[in-house]
């Protein structure tokens, strides 16, 4: 089973919702990366979204446009992300990563490579953001040879008819974008969410795991009464671009955040 | 019967021009861009909507445009006779406003009460502004900090028009970064947003529309040579950032086997020196940027690679996914024209002709220059003369060592 499909079935049997950080791959240096992804291991992740850095991340908000710029700084390529997996797996053989960034990058070193690097560092999905599933007819078939997950987004604007075609070609979890808006916007409305996440429970059993606008424990509570799991992502990333000076502080501050968001979602009721 | 027949049938239905086109955008944009699909194509054949289009490009716009015989010009280059395709003569001085005229009346179709647009040299920005301003409708335009910076002159027009510029910081600071910007507000404001693309690039389907709303100068063209010469010129020849005012031109001659068509990418310093702005000429790889897949100019970790050229119009990375597949097929040849021939056209045809024409049309002049010289004085080619070159003369002084 993968690794993601293992994760979300253990929290289910628990009774508990899963918590996904996302960081920018060599931001602020590729050589802290992997100490981060541990980091929030500790902290609680059972997820890591690990992006890869894109010179024109147009769904990104400043917070992650700066990250990619400082990753992109260092020249930061999928090969390096790929090897920080790889260190990442020498310690943690368990913790599902995703790789979520945009196509281009990935059609520059070709479907079939990256999808057999990928496997070979111990990836275990992948979310495209600038890819919706009409578009993904070629690259689809060939994750899924290799055993990866395609993940794929949903937002308040879909409709239920594409709604459904996406739960259709959708694997591992289903990722719901809180807010019109880019990446690190305005605080999402949990009320909103619920009621859009209703209408999708009759489309899929895949987890349903919301992301854009979590920014603290309260916010994830909030999304966790409704949801499988919560994302965050800006909130995480604002962390580090706190502390480039001193990257050593990163860790602690990232554990901060996430500890205290695993606290409010594991005092909820169970599932 | 034309061999190229098949390329009249395209977009298919999901936007591709055979590899290229498609829709690559975030799942928040797919409902608008839906939306905008079916009532642009319910529009198109309504002879209301078209009726109100042809009479706004007649009245507003000016058209048609005439198509001038540049005799003096002509009989320098000693060879072909050169027709220029007046569009610098329109309302707002380019052929940008064909298109957002057209944008403008699906806003308002859609009852969207704010329009946004992304620019380059600043000429889409004021198309936009332009008719934003007539059909009082609130206006932002996304303009790279480097760009406001060149075409001073364009970002006080806009803001005369009462549109509101917003500098871009991010990324490069030109036009690529300008369109990044524009699709991350219209992803947050996308319910009361119309997102005006000034090109034939973007999620299907902009490479669509904006075709068809520019495809006015080649059918005018395309009659207009009959009149003038009676028959169907030799070859057609414009310049491609994007795209848009060659796509107008060369789209209603696809058929027509016997006429060549030239597209005249930005070669900045030269495309040997990998400072240019000519993915098509230069044999970039395929790439997706900005909702489609197209030639893209980006390194081996396939980031966007930077971009040059003496004109801020041309200076993208990417091109209309439509030229993408005429490159393939063999429809259109693609070349690059290097910033000094394109001064040296721009200075030509000033004082040959007396018409200033905008650098980016220049490249295409710089091409004539090229061309006429190698064919008989009984043949024809038609110039789009894309854009006057008004906003260009602060750049040209400062290459001459001039202060205004």
């Amino acid at each position: 089973m993968n690794r993601i499909d293992q994760r979300f079935a253990d929290l289910k049997a628990q009774g508990r919702r899963a918590l996904i950080p996302y960081l920018t791959a060599g931001d602020p240096a590729p050589a802290h990366t992997v100490g981060f992804m541990h980091a929030l291991v500790a902290a609680g992740a059972d997820v890591i979204e690990l992006g890869v850095p894109f010179s024109d991340p147009m769904a990104d908000g400043p917070v992650i446009q700066k990250a990619c710029e400082r990753a992109l700084k260092h020249g930061v390529r999928l090969a390096d992300l790929f090897e920080m997996v790889r260190e990442f797996r020498e310690q943690d053989s368990e913790t599902p990563v995703v790789l979520m960034g945009y196509l281009n990058p990935v059609e520059r070193i070709g479907l079939d490579a990256f999808a057999d690097q990928a496997v070979a560092a111990g990836v275990d999905g992948v979310l495209t953001v600038d890819m919706p599933p009409e578009e993904a007819e070629e690259f689809g078939p060939v994750l899924k040879a290799r055993g990866l997950a395609s993940i794929f987004l949903v937002a308040p604007t879909t409709s239920r008819e594409r709604a459904a075609t996406i739960c259709a070609h959708g694997e591992g979890y289903l990722y719901y974008v809180a807010l019109k808006g880019v990446t690190g916007a305005a605080t999402l409305n949990a009320a909103d969410v619920a009621e859009h996440l209703a209408p999708l429970r009759e489309l899929t059993t895949l987890p349903l795991c919301v992301g854009f606008g979590i920014r603290d424990g309260a916010s994830a509570a909030e999304v966790g009464r409704v949801a499988d799991g919560v994302i965050v992502g800006s909130a995480l990333v604002n962390r580090i671009a706190e502390n480039v000076e001193r990257p050593e502080a990163i860790p602690q501050a990232l554990q901060a955040v996430l500890g205290e968001m695993r606290t409010a979602l594991d005092a909820l009721p169970p599932r | 019967m034309s061999k190229f027949s098949d390329l009249t049938r395209l977009p298919d239905i999901r936007g591709h021009f055979g590899p290229y086109g498609g829709r690559f955008v975030s799942e928040t944009l797919s409902f608008a861009l839906d939306d905008l699909a079916e009532t642009y194509l319910r529009l198109r054949d309504d002879p209301d909507f078209q009726a109100e289009f042809d009479h706004d490009l007649a009245h507003y716009v000016g058209r048609p445009s005439p198509l001038y015989h540049a005799e003096r010009w002509s009989k320098q280059l000693g060879g072909a006779q050169v027709w220029l395709k007046r569009e610098d003569l329109n309302h707002t001085g380019a052929h940008k406003v064909n298109n957002t005229i057209g944008q403008a009346l699906l806003a308002k179709k859609s009852g969207k009460p704010r329009v946004i647009a992304e620019t380059g040299a600043g000429q889409h920005g004021v198309a936009t502004a332009t008719v934003a301003a007539r059909l009082g409708l609130r206006c932002e335009v996304y303009m790279g900090a480097e760009d406001v910076e060149r075409q001073k002159l364009n970002v006080y027009r806009m803001r005369l028009l009462g549109a509101n510029v917003i500098p871009v910081e991010s990324g490069t600071r030109t036009l690529k970064d300008a369109m990044n910007e524009a699709l991350r507000d219209w992803v947050t404001n996308v319910d009361d947003t119309f997102y005006i693309i000034g090109t034939v690039a973007g999620p299907h389907p902009y490479p669509m529309l904006v075709r068809d709303f520019n495809a006015v100068v080649g059918r005018e063209a395309r009659r207009q040579s009959f009149e003038e010469f009676g028959r169907l010129p030799d070859a057609l020849i414009a310049c491609v950032g994007g795209g848009s005012n060659a796509m107008g031109l060369f789209y209603p001659f696809v058929e027509d086997d016997e006429v060549a068509m030239i597209g005249v990418e930005a070669g900045g310093d030269g495309v040997e020196t990998g400072r240019h702005a000519a993915p098509l000429a230069s044999g970039a790889p395929r790439g997706v940027l900005h909702g489609n897949r197209t030639y893209l100019m980006s390194d081996e970790g396939g980031q966007v690679s930077d971009t040059h050229s003496v004109s801020a119009g041309l200076d993208y990375p990417g091109v209309g996914p439509e030229h993408a597949l005429w490159k393939d097929v063999g429809r259109v040849e693609y070349v690059a024209a290097n910033d000094d021939a394109v001064l040296e056209a721009f200075r030509e045809l000033t004082h040959v002709e007396g018409i200033m024409p905008a650098l980016e049309s220049a490249h295409a002049l710089a091409h004539a220059k090229v061309l006429a010289p190698t064919m008989r004085p009984d043949q024809h080619i038609v110039v789009n003369l894309s854009g006057r070159g008004d906003k260009d003369i602060m750049t040209v002084a400062k290459i001459d060592g001039i202060e205004l």
